[in-house]
């Protein structure tokens, strides 16, 4: 930086040639096509993304209505008309009895993780186990909560349907979370613990607070991915076509598994829900993933 | 502490603020439990589907993955249960997937690390979370109502052009519908996409920087800066990277169980229907019972192992990348 002898002078005392044309033309040309191939990359990755939004948006919105969204299911395909809020209220309730039974005990065993374990063997092993946990195919634990929870109590719920979903999303919200807490400044811990709270009180009330704005952004997306599940809905939850708000008794449904049964059928007016209840997912899914993201950018100071 | 013991009423003020040590023992003992859930949830996941799936291993034995039948209900004799037919197109389907989706998840995770305008990163990168947003059941309604018919034509045109080639035949055979491998396998690609990409990025950025540089000033061009500095550094990474995504293919439900045509079937031919050991059991649990339940479960099972061995492996060799990157910077 500090030798500033103009190209020129350089090249007139005898040095190599650095400028771009003395590349030789192979080399050139091989650089070029990366560059195209890697563009070209890019542009293969959006343009499924853009026709799949186009066509939920366009198909779904020709059936989107008021009474799409509050009327009940026709139990037969054939039939026209009809909406799907039994499976809005079962996606809804769902998603929510899942999220509350797994981002508590995910974010204490985030705590476990970062505060307690940290790197002895168990911690590491736990945390290993919670990427693989991340890969298990939904189907294994659709069928999985239907062993160990359906043939139990005896009939398919909404419950089992929550059940497999917050096994789903547990190692998911763990690792985000336990993310979120190495990010907390040590000084707060040795701040709050100079102040003799116990390592307990510090956690609660020092600890989880600064880093709380990730957990939730972290633990939303989770929720989301849960939302759009499919397969072990279909094998734990049954099917109604009346909402049930009861999520302990009686068969339910969620839009995931109405746009499966919808969609393979060669009938127009159920192809024509499958689209409707596409698009409602899909906002569904995007109002989580955008208040996840909102909150994160918002509140992302404290995670400093 | 010390001072607290000189008088003993503040020191029992101090550790009633503080809380006592038990609170502190239950609440570490309550976050070890929560963590060792997920070791709970696994061990009982293999135990629970072994057990349930016994009755079918049992009437079976390794014939369940040797044998190509699947015969529930059949007209005379005992029911066949064989997997392979299911397994084979759980491998075809996600070979064709990483085909398709590694160049392109390495070529975007190139992007975003070395390529991109500043301006142009933010919005590649929301490109990719949506994309990893979308519900698979979605792709899947998309691929059988629209990309299968959409495709019939394009797999008409290979079967034509390269139908008589001698090896390339055999892969391009007769178009029956448009739900086949195929179709499952680029719906996959769509899928996996994300995830490869998303890990392989993370790999490329723990290039050292100095390394890209003195590739740079050594007068080489970006792609030999890329082929020299970056993929030599992170071989490992993409290798974890492309296993998580073929752990993710395999385990896919829904999308394939839609498009890729439910029959039970070995063959070369890439546009001919077939099904995966995912989407079986989605499609006939609903219908099953007794052993033939249990067969369904024995899929889960094998399913289940050979997902967790494949991420056991691809994040320990993600990891085993991540640290020799650290040290090395």
């Amino acid at each position: 930086m500090t030798v500033t002898a103009p190209p020129t002078t350089r090249a007139g005392a005898g040095g190599p040639d650095l400028t771009r044309a003395a590349l030789s033309g192979r080399r050139r040309f091989s650089n070029h096509l990366a560059t195209t191939a890697i563009w070209a990359a890019v542009l293969l990755a959006v343009i499924p993304l853009a026709l799949v939004t186009y066509e939920v948006v366009i198909k779904g919105s020709g059936v989107m209505s008021l009474s799409f969204l509050t009327e009940d299911i026709p139990n037969s395909y054939r039939r026209e008309g009809g909406g799907m809020a039994p499976a809005i209220v079962g996606t809804l309730l769902i998603t929510g009895m899942a999220a509350l039974m797994a981002i508590p005990l995910g974010v204490f065993g985030a705590i476990y993780l970062n505060e307690y374990g940290k790197q002895s063997p168990l911690a590491r092993l736990i945390r290993l186990m919670a990427d693989v946990m991340t890969g298990v195919p939904s189907i294994v634990m659709g069928v999985f909560i239907y062993i160990s929870w359906v043939l139990l109590v005896g009939q398919q719920t909404g419950f089992a349907g929550a059940l497999a979903l917050a096994c789903l999303m547990l190692p998911v919200v763990i690792r985000s979370s336990e993310e979120m807490l190495r990010l907390v400044p040590d000084e707060l811990r040795q701040a709050s613990m100079a102040l003799g709270a116990r390592k307990w009180k510090t956690t609660l009330t020092v600890v989880l607070p600064a880093a709380i704005s990730g957990i939730t952004s972290g633990s939303l997306l989770a929720v989301a991915r849960a939302a759009g599940e499919t397969a072990p809905i279909v094998i734990v939850t049954g099917i109604v076509f009346a909402p049930n708000s009861n999520l302990f008794d009686g068969f339910n449904t969620a839009l995931p598994a109405q746009i499966f049964r919808n969609a393979s059928q060669p009938f127009e007016a159920a192809q024509d829900r499958a689209w409707g209840a596409a698009l409602t997912l899909i906002v569904i899914v995007l109002g989580f993933t955008i208040i996840a993201r909102l909150i994160a950018s918002r509140f992302a100071i404290k995670e400093r | 502490m010390t001072l607290t013991t000189k008088s003993p009423d503040s020191r029992s003020t101090l550790a009633q603020r503080g809380g006592s040590a038990r609170a502190d023992r239950i609440f570490s003992w309550w976050t070890l439990g929560t963590g060792l859930l997920v070791l709970a949830v696994l061990g009982l996941i293999l135990i629970t589907t072994v057990r349930e799936a016994w009755p079918a291993f049992d009437a079976m034995g390794p014939r369940f993955l040797t044998e190509r039948i699947w015969d529930p209900n059949p007209a005379t004799g005992d029911a066949i249960f064989g997997a392979l037919s299911f397994a084979y197109g759980t491998a075809l389907s996600s070979l064709i997937a990483l085909l398709f989706a590694v160049p392109v998840s390495i070529g975007i995770a190139l992007f975003l690390t070395e390529l991109a305008p500043r301006r142009l990163r933010g919005p590649a990168v929301t490109v990719i979370d949506l994309l990893a947003a979308v519900p698979s059941v979605v792709f899947g309604l998309w691929g059988i109502l629209v990309v299968a018919p959409a495709l019939v034509p394009v797999y008409q045109w290979f079967h034509d052009v390269f139908g008589g080639v001698p090896v390339l035949g055999s892969l391009f055979g007769q178009v029956s519908s448009g739900r086949n491998f195929m179709t499952a396998g680029i719906i996959l690609a769509i899928m996996v996409t994300p995830i490869i990409t998303s890990i392989t990025r993370e790999v490329f950025s723990t290039v050292p920087r100095a390394d890209k540089d003195a590739a740079l000033a050594l007068g080489a061009t970006r792609w030999e800066m890329i082929r020299g500095a970056v993929f030599p550094h992170s071989f490992g990474g993409i290798v974890g990277a492309v296993m998580l995504g073929l752990g993710r293919a395999m385990g896919e439900t829904i999308a394939v169980a839609l498009v890729i045509g439910g029959s039970t079937n070995i063959t070369a031919n890439l546009f001919a229907p077939g099904n995966t050991m995912a989407a079986v059991i989605v499609q006939q649990f609903g219908e099953s019972t007794g052993t033939y339940t249990a067969a369904l479960i024995g899929l889960g099972v094998v399913l289940f192992a050979m997902t967790v061995l494949i991420n056991v492996l691809a994040q320990v060799i993600v990891r085993r990348a991540e640290a020799r990157m650290k040290g090395s910077r």
